[in-house]
């Protein structure tokens, strides 16, 4: 019964943080209403018996992704200048319509296709987080049947850090004669 | 009544009772240590400190707030009007929410109910910890932009930038103690600890270690003998994350007035100032957990049951202190060096000891090469901690290069 | 304590990725419609969890991991491209850069 209450408020609040994210003028709004949603979203993650996911959605997206996002929306001073002016005829209809659309027929499957998904193995899960445990499950699977994807992910953030070091180096008189360049803004946050 | 105790169960009212007890607990803390620590800076300064509200000026800090109820809640006209309330309660709740996994003492019997005195036994307790420390930045950040003005806008920047850059530290400087306990729970991590190093036989068989090692037998098993690197980091990190000096740059008011509360005043400010000092507690506390034993100590046949809430706090008090005494000597640091010293210091630093205790303590290795990495490293570590800014020695300063005429 | 059904969290999941789908496709702000990419793998990594749960092991829990670092690394890189957008062209409107050059 709990566990009801408490998914109803974790939905009410995902969703209308969501909408409000659409309605947001400024950017450093909508980000708070992201920030809002993910840490909604971290809940749900809780009362699904993912904790160590719900730990790491806050820590990475909550606290590093949209730190970041805030950091440069301030930086940049683009939080009050959206044009809201669209160049393509119909485009906002379409795209209301189009995800309306999209929205109706994912909640339509979801709802219906218990058949198609099979049985509700809920009970497994709540086994496995009692013994031995969440983060030591999915140490074992991380570590064991996808350990090539974990390596291929460091290879990425490696290559996502020299990009970023290449982009967002700005060439001026101090770096050009030689001394050291002033620190970039971007951070690697993973 | 007892239909209703069935409807929300046990489980449920004991949780509610422990969150209100630690959040009263808390509030009480930050009173006692903001009277703690204008009492200690004074005596540093030979002043005397708050000395008329209560015995010794205790009450100097309720004074002080009711004074703060009071004051007019002031917005600036460019304030945004949301973020700008929002700020004040998000600088301060994820600071008392991280209390939930700190555990002040062992196992209470009611009967036959036990309640552990910890708020949570998470299985995923100390990523609960950085993940409301990783939520602490936004109160600042959303402080420095909502208020519609300057010198908060540069405050909040650096405080993100800061932020960051030492989470990752905090965060890395967690994981040899995670390797060396086994668990990421709070709980466990102080039950690690138990005991004393005299059950310790990694240096069995090495003729003059073994010697050195055994005169220390009867000090307690705590992590910070064998990680005191971690703590250090761990340390200075923690510092970073309380906006405090000598990492107080978001706020540094010889630069930029107060930073990310300039235009903050009354009740907000003073949850701005609430907020910061149950992170300071908290950073202690969890000092303490994880490097210090948590609640262990010797307990006497007379009130067993308290001796652990006693030690907890008394190293608690111990760390404030420490913290105390490095705002009272330490000078603000520049940015740069602020960022050089995350950066190029501290993460590559904890990334070695992570290494390190790997090796140490894996089971498999041949010990001589475990001791022999563990040497080498230590060494290593040390050298590269103590060996300071290369650039300090040879480099020319910024002021000078542009007034001397090179640039 | 997991009482509510899957297909409720697979509803939300599914209503949130629609909300991103129709940001990104109205507004018009780069670092705004960034952010409703990100609500989009949110939505996808309750989706994975669910499915997670509905099939009673951690896989699903694992690639929420992998989308949470493919994550990190696309935000840094795109947030440095809008920066240098920006330092050229002093905006952030995604119709500023339409011609694909300088």
């Amino acid at each position: 019964m709990i566990a009801l209450i408490i998914f109803g408020a974790v939905f009410v609040f995902a969703l209308g943080c969501s909408i409000a994210m659409l309605f947001a003028k400024n950017a450093v709004h909508t980000a708070l209403f992201l920030v809002g949603s993910q840490v909604a979203l971290a809940v749900a993650f809780l009362l699904q018996g993912a904790h160590f996911v719900a730990a790491v959605q806050i820590i990475i997206y909550a606290g590093a992704i949209m730190v970041l996002f805030l950091f440069v929306v301030m930086l940049l001073g683009v939080d009050r200048s959206e044009v809201l002016v669209e160049p393509l005829p119909a485009q906002r209809q379409l795209a209301l319509a189009l995800g309306a659309l999209l929205a109706a027929g994912i909640t339509y499957i979801a709802l219906t296709s218990v058949d198609l998904i099979g049985a509700d193995r809920t009970q497994d899960l709540a086994a496995i987080n009692r013994n031995p445990g969440n983060v030591l499950a999915v140490a074992r699977t991380l570590f064991s049947r996808y350990l090539l994807g974990f390596e291929a992910t460091s290879v990425l953030l490696v290559a996502a850090i020299v990009g970023v070091m290449v982009l967002a180096r700005r060439v001026d008189s101090v770096t050009a004669l030689g001394a050291e360049a002033p620190s970039s803004e971007e951070r690697e946050v993973a | 009544m007892s239909a209703i105790l069935d409807f929300i169960g046990v489980g449920f009212i004991v949780a509610l009772v422990k969150a209100l007890v630690v959040f009263a607990a808390l509030l009480l803390t930050t009173i006692l240590v903001v009277w703690f620590e204008r009492k200690v800076i004074a005596d540093m300064q030979s002043r005397v400190g708050p000395s008329r509200w209560g015995p010794f000026g205790l009450l100097q800090t309720l004074a002080d707030g009711i004074k703060l109820f009071f004051k007019e809640d002031f917005r600036p006209q460019g304030a945004d009007k949301w973020a700008y309330a929002l700020a004040p309660v998000l600088a301060m709740v994820p600071a008392i929410l991280g209390f939930a996994v700190v555990p002040v003492g062992g196992v209470l019997g009611f009967g036959d109910t036990k309640v552990g005195l910890v708020g949570s036994d998470l299985n995923v307790g100390i990523l609960y910890f950085l993940a409301m420390g990783s939520l602490n930045v936004y109160g600042i950040v959303l402080a420095g932009w909502a208020s519609g003005s300057k010198y908060p806008l540069l405050g909040g920047i650096r405080s993100t930038a800061q932020l960051i850059s030492y989470e990752t530290s905090l965060g890395l400087s967690l994981v040899p103690i995670a390797l060396v306990a086994g668990s990421l729970s709070t709980v466990q991590i102080v039950q690690a600890q138990a005991g004393t190093v005299g059950n310790v036989t990694f240096f069995d068989g090495i003729p003059i270690l073994e010697q050195v090692s055994s005169l220390f037998k009867f000090i307690p098993n705590w992590f910070i003998w064998s990680q005191w690197p971690a703590f250090a980091i761990f340390f200075i990190s923690g510092i970073a994350e309380t906006n405090r000096a000598p990492f107080d740059l978001p706020e540094a008011e010889s630069e930029l007035v107060a930073g990310y509360h300039t235009e903050y005043s009354g009740i907000r400010f003073a949850l701005f100032f609430l907020g910061e000092y149950v992170h300071v507690v908290l950073i202690s506390a969890m000092a303490v957990t994880l490097f210090f034993g948590g609640w262990d100590g010797p307990i006497f046949p007379f009130l067993s049951w308290l001796w652990p809430l006693i030690w907890f706090t008394l190293k608690t008090i111990a760390f404030v202190y420490l913290f105390v005494w490095l705002r009272a000597t330490m000078p603000r640091l520049r940015y740069d060096r602020l960022m050089w010293l995350g950066w190029k210091r501290l993460i590559p630093a904890a990334l070695l000891w992570i290494m390190v205790t790997a090796v140490v303590n894996t089971a498999g290795i041949d010990r001589g090469v475990r001791l022999a990495v563990f040497g080498a490293l230590f060494l290593l570590v040390l050298g590269f901690v103590i060996r300071g800014d290369p650039r300090q020695k040879t480099a020319v300063s910024p002021q000078r290069r542009v007034s001397s005429g090179t640039a | 304590m997991t009482e509510v059904a899957p297909g409720y969290y697979l509803a939300l999941a599914g209503l949130m990725f629609s909300i991103g789908v129709i940001g990104a496709l109205v507004r018009r702000n780069a670092i705004v419609i960034f952010m409703f990419i990100e609500l989009m793998l949110n939505a996808v990594n309750l989706m994975f969890v669910t499915f997670s749960r509905i099939r009673g092991s951690v896989d699903g829990q694992i690639l929420v991991f992998f989308v949470l670092v493919v994550a990190a690394a696309e935000a840094v890189v795109g947030l440095a491209i809008i920066l240098v957008i920006v330092r050229r062209r002093s905006s952030a409107n995604v119709d500023d850069v339409s011609l694909l050059r300088w």
